[in-house]
């Protein structure tokens, strides 16, 4: 088993699929209820496959922060509202294989978007370490 | 007081001989559970004579009352064969029946271990989920799961031995996380060998069992030494030797010998012989390399296509015939095999090339596949760079 996070952007990323060019702002309500349910049954099935380890979502908003010296406040910059990359939250699962972890992304990313097509949405798909095996 | 090991020990001989009589594995471990319940109520005052009778006829009781309400036909299908024999043999088939039922071909490896550490190892589900990092409801629905998948398959005799190994082995190498876990956290390297324990009692004529024991207890006897005290990993050559635990040394040692003198040669034997050879060797330095090449040629024959035997061959033929040589070795693997990198380094820096095997190094160390590893290999590059830099 090995554990893969799968990373939804807000922005950057390869091109978008033209089914996700219009924001949320642009669906019906119906479409964005019908969306979430579906983001929902996903995480269900993930816990149903024994699979699921957790999710989170981020707000868009927030600053880089870094040591600012012995006595000293920190210091902070940003926020960049024109920021080439931008997380919008994550699924981290438990799977068996590489190809099961894209299988999980693509499922996921075939969530239904305006017009109730699936939005072709790319995910980051990164691996967890692992530990050391123990025979050499 | 009651002793949980004894009910932790009881617990999946009980289990098995739900399972032997035919009864579903779900419905026998929910009985097992009620039956331990109860005991933990009535044995307040001490356990009875026979625990393990009592806890089986308690059990069976149980399963019986939970099938007449669930189905009056599915009763008529469980076959009771014989009445429970409390003897050796019959306990050690039962472990067989469970731990190759466990860890049933048709389940993925993760599944069969946690299966079978909730139902022979006798673990809660809690500290399995806590073991593989994952929630408790996900690592709930991972064992239900794989109960499903197995029911409607009855397993009145015992299934493959080679899958069991296969299991077992994957728990001993794959849970290790460190040093010891805390307290009350289920230490999946100790488990893995209780378990192999039991198996190898239970197939006393199987060789491959006692040489998986082996090579556990041989490799497991190095655990003081992999980690420093910050936590970071040891490599072979450079342990504390004087921290190895001698005794199971012996004890792996003594259970090879006898796997060997049984002249059917299996992976783990091998494997165990080679862990052997390195336990053997005062120092690094006194390692026997050329018995050791052997052995390596020898698993190559046994299992033909395994890259990881592949590259460790190549660091034996490194020491047998140089450093060259065992890059000559290398070379002919795959490249793009997790650990090449790291293989290659140690090489090039045994030939004298310090400036190629600090690159090396540093490669591997972005392919590391653990930040235990990363951590080491980047440790060496830096030793060689500084070394390069500071001619002395």
């Amino acid at each position: 088993m090995a554990k893969y996070l799968l990373l939804k952007h807000y922005r950057g990323g390869p091109t978008p699929h033209p089914n996700a060019a219009a924001g949320m702002d642009e669906w019906t309500p119906e479409e964005i209820t019908a969306h979430i349910d579906f983001m929902r049954k996903v995480a269900d099935d993930l816990r149903e496959r024994g699979e699921f380890v957790s999710e989170q979502a981020l707000a868009p908003e927030g600053e880089f922060v870094r040591y600012g010296g012995e006595g000293r406040p920190p210091v902070t910059d940003g926020p960049f509202a024109e920021t080439k990359d931008l997380i919008a939250g994550w699924m981290i699962i438990d799977v068996d294989s590489k190809e099961r972890a894209y299988e999980a992304a693509a499922y996921l990313s075939s969530a239904p978007g305006k017009d109730g097509k699936p939005l072709h949405e790319w995910l980051e798909v990164r691996p967890f370490y692992g530990v050391p095996p123990v025979v050499e | 007081m009651i002793d949980d090991n004894l009910l932790r020990d009881l617990t999946p001989q009980v289990l098995g001989v739900l399972v032997r009589r035919g009864a579903d594995f779900s419905a026998a471990e929910d009985a097992v559970q009620d039956a331990l319940v109860e005991a933990l109520r009535r044995w307040e005052d001490g356990a009875p004579d026979d625990p393990r009778a009592w806890l089986v006829t308690v059990a069976w009781r149980r399963f019986l009352d939970a099938r007449r309400s669930a189905s009056a036909r599915a009763l008529r299908e469980i076959a009771v064969e014989r009445e429970p024999g409390a003897g050796p043999a019959e306990q050690a088939d039962d472990t067989l029946l469970l731990l190759s039922r466990c860890c049933h071909p048709a389940l993925t490896p993760a599944s069969a271990i946690a299966l079978t550490l909730r139902a022979v190892g006798g673990l809660t589900t809690a500290q399995i989920a806590r073991a593989f990092l994952v929630p408790e409801s996900t690592m709930a629905q991972r064992i239900s799961r794989a109960k499903r998948t197995l029911a409607g398959e009855r397993f009145e005799r015992p299934g493959d031995v080679r899958a069991v190994l296969r299991v077992l082995y994957l728990m001993f190498d794959q849970g290790f996380v460190g040093a010891s876990p805390n307290a009350g956290e289920a230490d999946l390297a100790e488990e893995a060998i209780r378990l192999t324990r039991q198996l190898a009692a239970s197939v006393p004529d199987d060789p491959e069992a006692a040489g998986l024991l082996a090579l556990m207890l041989l490799h497991h006897a190095r655990r003081a030494a992999r980690f420093d005290a910050s936590g970071d990993l040891v490599a072979l050559a450079d342990q504390d030797r004087s921290r190895w635990d001698t005794a199971m040394i012996a004890e792996g040692v003594e259970l090879l010998q006898d796997a060997l003198a049984r002249d059917r040669l299996g992976e783990y034997q091998v494997q165990a012989a080679i862990a052997a050879l390195h336990d053997d060797a005062a120092s690094a330095e006194e390692t026997d390399w050329t018995q050791i090449l052997e052995w390596y040629d020898e698993l190559a024959r046994i299992v033909p296509v395994n890259p990881v035997v592949a590259l460790n061959r190549a660091v034996a033929v490194g020491h047998v015939d140089g450093p060259l040589a065992g890059l000559r070795a290398v070379e002919e693997l795959d490249a793009a095999l997790p650990r090449r990198e790291a293989v290659m380094a140690y090489l090039q820096e045994r030939a004298g090339n310090t400036a190629q095997a600090a690159r090396l190094y540093a490669a591997a160390a972005e392919r590391a596949p653990s930040t235990a590893e990363r951590t080491h290999l980047l440790k060496q590059a830096a030793r060689l760079n500084q070394n390069r830099s500071t001619p002395s």
